[in-house]
């Protein structure tokens, strides 16, 4: 499998997914959505105002050791876009002087397969020791390359929050979704994650995980499916884990790509738009949360900034961050929204009703 | 009317049924939602059971929202396929152990 940039498919260009899901697959398609500013308009909720900046959430670039079909960033090993020690230095800045900024979520792609990857979790765990520091590790990487296998102690020395992709336990759906082979390395990683005391009882070591459904439907109730991986993974592998963040696919890049081509695309926007949740709407991850992307750039969430949809700011850029624009913004929405207010809701965290 | 008895589309309007008869419709809703909530048996087993009598009573609408859920709440094919086999063989030998009555009438008649 490719990234959508390297099979120079339409839908690696932003605006024609943003196209797409306000008109609709063809030209003069009749399939149309309810604008989901006006479900927000419904329930009072539009313009989308943020709560905090509580969470930068720092995309360290688009390179990955897998390509998965579902990933919303159309990552991959052919991707160059990777951040900078100048912009990590702009980051550093704003951790340091937003004590509001309690959590640094630092994703990617691989966020380990950035060269500076160690200098910036050392930096920024210097600048402010308090502060709360989550990897998004795909765990493959972890057994990729020797020079990776002491990520685990390297995680375990500066208190670090791991929260990490395993669609199912089992190989069949979770190597459907992230490519063969994908499933044994990761039962291999997690269990060197176990090993120095992730995930285990008492030892203060956090390790999640993150169920995607690995098809054209919604996650199911977070809670069962977290008690099925708990006995299935211990049973079978003997592994551990804390929480399973159950998340639901947002219809954007190579998820978009897949929904089209297997004749899902309608159905899956029907159905979460009639799962559209008031609840989890007042809960979604964009209203504590600013996302930085590989250059710097501000947007409201991960999935914003792969849709190119700045913050509405006059500041976009982090050398330029300035809280109190940030903290009365409006926040950007648009269709793949209902991605994250759909049933339970859906948020980097899992469900978040 | 369609010229066919069945249409997909139909499915999603289940709800409407309401319009001729709200009181009756709430009360199934509201039993129905009861019914497929965790109790004694997880809503994931009872999700499974829905999808073999689905098949048993070949309600196609039954059968396209109960292998939809099925799957979605993380059965394999292989599970869903035996719970549908569950189904058949139930099916098969309802018929079949009636086979026994045909016997006992023809031994009652027979010289």
């Amino acid at each position: 499998m490719k990234s959508l940039r390297a099979e120079h498919n339409r839908l690696s260009d932003s605006h024609e997914q943003i196209a797409q899901l306000e008109t609709g697959i063809h030209e003069n398609d009749p399939f149309r959505l309810v604008p989901f500013q006006q479900k927000l308009e419904k329930i009072g909720m539009y313009p989308l105002r943020p709560t905090g900046v509580n969470i930068l959430q720092i995309n360290m670039g688009k390179m990955c050791n897998q390509v998965c079909a579902h990933c919303h960033v159309d990552a991959g090993p052919d991707r160059k876009e990777i951040m900078t020690k100048d912009i990590m230095n702009y980051c550093i800045d704003v951790i340091k002087n937003n004590e509001d900024i309690t959590t640094v979520d630092l994703t990617g792609g691989a966020p380990e397969m950035n060269p500076d990857f160690i200098w910036f979790v050392e930096k920024i765990k210097e600048t402010n020791p308090r502060v709360h520091i989550i990897v998004r590790c795909n765990l493959t990487i972890i057994v990729a390359n020797k020079k990776y296998y002491g990520l685990p102690e390297f995680y375990k020395k500066h208190g670090l929050e791991v929260v990490s992709s395993l669609p199912f336990y089992t190989k069949d759906r979770t190597d459907r979704q992230r490519g063969n082979g994908v499933f044994e390395d990761s039962i291999k990683a997690l269990k060197m994650l176990n090993d120095v005391g992730y995930g285990v009882d008492g030892s203060g070591l956090v390790l999640n995980l993150v169920y995607n459904p690995a098809g054209a439907f919604l996650p199911p109730a977070q809670d069962a499916l977290e008690k099925e991986f708990k006995q299935s993974l211990q049973k079978d592998f003997g592994i551990s884990f804390n929480n399973l963040f159950a998340i639901t696919n947002l219809p954007i890049s190579r998820y978009l790509d897949y929904l089209i081509k297997s004749g899902n695309y309608e159905r899956y926007m029907e159905k979460l738009v009639a799962a559209f949740n008031p609840a989890a709407a007042a809960n979604v991850m964009c209203r504590n949360t600013v996302s930085v992307g590989w250059d710097g750039e501000l947007y409201d969430c991960d999935f914003n900034q792969m849709l190119e949809l700045k913050t509405d700011t006059s500041h976009q850029h982090i050398s330029s961050f300035n809280k109190t624009e940030l903290n009365t913004r409006n926040i950007v929405i648009n269709q793949h929204c209902y991605g994250c207010t759909a049933g339970a809701g859906s948020s980097c965290g899992g469900a978040v009703t | 009317m369609a010229n066919h008895y069945y249409n997909a589309e139909d499915l999603a309007k289940f709800g409407n049924i309401g319009e001729h008869g709200k009181k009756l419709a709430d009360k199934f809703f509201d039993w129905y939602g009861t019914v497929f909530a965790d109790g004694a048996l997880t809503a994931k087993e009872k999700s499974l059971i829905a999808l073999a009598v689905a098949h048993a009573v070949q309600c196609p609408y039954c059968i396209d929202a109960y292998s939809s859920d099925a799957y979605e709440k993380g059965y394999s094919q292989e599970q869903m396929m035996e719970a549908v086999h569950v189904a058949a063989s139930i099916k098969g030998g309802a018929a079949l152990v009636h086979g026994v009555q045909m016997m006992n009438k023809v031994k009652e008649i027979a010289m």
